[in-house]
């Protein structure tokens, strides 16, 4: 699995991560006592420290993470709590798109973010994920269902079976996905 | 008096000087324990006979007493004839020239702890002007406490110009033969510290231990005395940062706190003796007494520790709480990596009415460590509407290390409320995947997810402390995974 000229599967997950890729969970983990400012921080400067740009300082990180925080529409009483202990399913996720935000990654893997999220939750998930689309950042959403994409509109749609991609196409295929189910696919394969 | 005696008495004198010069670079006593030794020690230390009487009381009672063998901890017996209980100070001339002939590997611990270079060479002995500095430096600081009334200086100088402070409360909290290895600190302590805060007083500043580290290399058998008269507080730190090399000898040291009315004292402890190598060949033996009573009502004792090196520690500072309302408190973070052993907690004896008590311990097992949390919360007749509350965690990294848990609670009154928590987990590698995932590599990941567990107690540190103590930890673990 090549990224960047570079076999992403042969590096340990710290590096994959240095080398700008973000991976959202789908059950992020709690870490009781573990400041989730903090966390953002180490790994801020981890990955800056990678690539020989200086750390930043305190006041240049508080003001980054107050300004990215806004993006989840979370209030910054979530910065100085523990990463994950207590949030509900929706914070969880929240914060998952809030540290994408703060760490700015070239390849972003979204797993299943819009698993046991209520409508209010989803659109303030999908506003995040959209304000961080660009041009030097690809985004790779993995969803089962077609609500999502009616706030992230993607570029490209592949369907994945049995560890391929079986077949790709814009939004259209999810659509029509969403309509034939995903035993359609394989009656055309069949076929 | 005639020009011949004049000579003579010039002559003895000087004879005495040089006599007594060379005594203090290599005077150390042969190995065992007898009175003789114990009379050896009084006399060096020109102790008055009240003094003397009291070492020998209790080295007969200690005589009669055998090892603890409850502890969840395994050791070769002891050789208590093997050991010397009496080196006079080593003088600077005993200790390395330059930071050049110190062990590179201590180096490289200060190094990580960040101990800036000069500190290094403090704590590593080095005879250095710095030496002399940090002599100055104390004296400053015993001008500005001399100033507030308060007496803070070493066991010896206490019992030479404050013996009635010393003997109204030596012995009142830890008796001499209150256990095997207090009977032993009370036949043959060597030094320590002594502090008293006269009434009202706010001591001015922390006390700390940490000037006299270098000193501290003498004795294994420390005797620390505390007393805060009423409503007076103090906030005394022990730091022994500084790893030691010396191989498995035992450290027995008591500490006794005395908090009368409305007195608040506040003991801190970040213990790093050297806790043998990842075989768990030497390292000190750290099995120590501390105890504070609140005397008086409204008095407030608190203990927090941070106990990350020794080969074993056998350690319970409690509280025992006269006064009404009265309130104790004790803090632990124990650590164990390689083939550390710990069995560490408190005792927490209620008598007076009101009161209360709280105990947060986490347990780090790493390696082969072993660590057992032990605690009492004994409720007496008498101690009307008390509280306890006790949070005790674990947390195991690898899976040949081992966490274990001993509480006992008597409850004696009807009315009292004793409440228990007790968690054990592992680090798990869901938390340490979502770490790395972050750019956070394996090692770093894991000294956060410990330091994070920690966090309740170590908030309780001043603030310099709980940024070395988190440190420690960090060098602590080092090697613990992988």
């Amino acid at each position: 699995m090549a990224y960047c000229g570079r076999d992403l599967l042969a590096l340990p997950p710290e590096a994959r991560a240095r080398e700008g890729v973000f991976l959202a969970f789908q059950y992020p983990v709690e870490i009781p006592g573990v400041n989730n400012v903090y966390l953002m921080k180490a790994s801020l400067n981890a990955i800056r420290k990678h690539r020989g740009e200086p750390e930043l300082d305190a006041v240049e990180f508080l003001k980054l993470v107050k300004e990215r925080v806004r993006l989840v529409q979370m209030d910054d009483s979530f910065l100085g709590r523990a990463v994950n202990e207590g949030f509900s399913g929706g914070e969880k996720k929240r914060n998952e798109i809030f540290q994408m935000a703060v760490l700015e990654p070239r390849l972003a893997i979204l797993d299943e973010t819009d698993s046991g999220l209520d409508i209010d939750a989803l659109k303030i998930v999908a506003s995040g994920v959209n304000h961080l689309r660009g041009p030097d950042r690809a985004i790779v959403l993995i969803t089962h269902y077609q609500r999502l994409l009616d706030y992230i509109v993607p570029d490209v749609v592949h369907v994945l079976s049995g560890g391929r991609i079986v077949r790709s196409g814009d939004r259209e295929l999810a659509r029509t996905l969403e309509q034939r189910g995903y035993d359609w696919l394989k009656e055309v394969a069949a076929a | 008096m005639s020009t011949g005696t004049k000579q003579v008495e010039a002559l003895l004198k000087k004879g005495y000087e040089a006599g007594f010069y060379t005594e203090v670079e290599s005077d150390t006593a042969p190995p065992g324990l007898n009175e003789d030794i114990i009379r050896l020690i009084s006399r060096k230390k020109n102790e008055p006979e009240w003094m003397l009487e009291w070492r020998l009381q209790s080295f007969r009672h200690w005589s009669t007493m055998t090892e603890p063998r409850w502890a969840s901890v395994h050791h070769p017996p002891i050789d208590y004839q093997a050991i010397s209980y009496y080196s006079a100070p080593r003088t600077r001339k005993d200790g390395p020239k330059s930071l050049d002939e110190v062990d590179p590997k201590l180096l490289e611990t200060y190094e990580k702890l960040g101990i800036p270079l000069r500190e290094r060479e403090i704590l590593a002995g080095v005879a250095v002007d710095a030496v002399f500095d940090s002599v100055s430096v104390a004296t400053t600081f015993k001008d500005k406490l001399a100033e507030a009334g308060v007496i803070f200086c070493s066991f010896s100088e206490a019992v030479e110009k404050h013996p009635g402070l010393v003997r109204q409360y030596l012995g009142s909290v830890v008796p001499q033969g209150d256990n095997f290895y207090a009977a032993l600190n009370s036949a043959v302590f060597t030094d320590g510290s002594f502090c008293y805060v006269p009434k009202g007083v706010r001591c001015p500043m922390e006390l700390s231990t940490y000037f006299r580290i270098n000193a501290a290399k003498t004795g294994q058998f420390e005797r620390t005395l505390i007393i805060a008269d009423e409503g007076s507080s103090v906030s005394y730190l022990e730091g022994c940062t500084a790893p030691m090399r010396d191989e498995n000898q035992l450290h027995a040291a008591v500490v006794e706190l005395i908090a009368l009315k409305d007195a608040h004292i506040k003991y801190s402890t970040v213990q790093n003796w050297y806790p043998g190598d990842a075989e768990g060949r030497g390292g000190i033996y750290n099995f120590v007494t501390k105890r504070g009573e609140c005397r008086g009502a409204n008095a407030h004792i608190s203990w927090t520790q941070v106990e990350t090196g020794s080969a074993i520690t056998w350690k319970y500072p409690s509280c025992v709480l006269t006064g009404d309302n009265s309130v104790g408190e004790f803090y632990s973070v124990a650590l164990t990596n390689n083939r550390q052993q710990a069995d560490t907690g408190t005792k927490m004896i209620h008598i007076g009415r009101n009161t209360r008590s709280t105990i947060i311990s986490k347990g780090i097992a790493a390696g082969r460590g072993q660590n057992a949390y032990r605690g009492l919360v004994k409720v007496a007749k008498s101690a009307e509407n008390a509280r306890n509350y006790t949070q005790c965690d674990s947390l195991l990294i690898g899976d040949r290390c081992g966490a274990h848990t001993f509480p006992y609670i008597e409850v004696k009154n009807p009315t009292a409320s004793v409440e228990h928590e007790a968690t054990t987990s592992k680090i798990s590698d869901d938390q340490l995947f979502y770490c790395r995932s972050r750019g956070i590599g394996e090692e770093d990941a894991v000294n956060m997810i410990v330091n994070g567990f920690c966090r309740a107690v170590f908030k309780e540190l001043p603030m310099e402390f709980a940024v070395e103590a988190q440190k420690l930890l960090g060098v602590s673990l080092e090697g613990a995974i992988g």
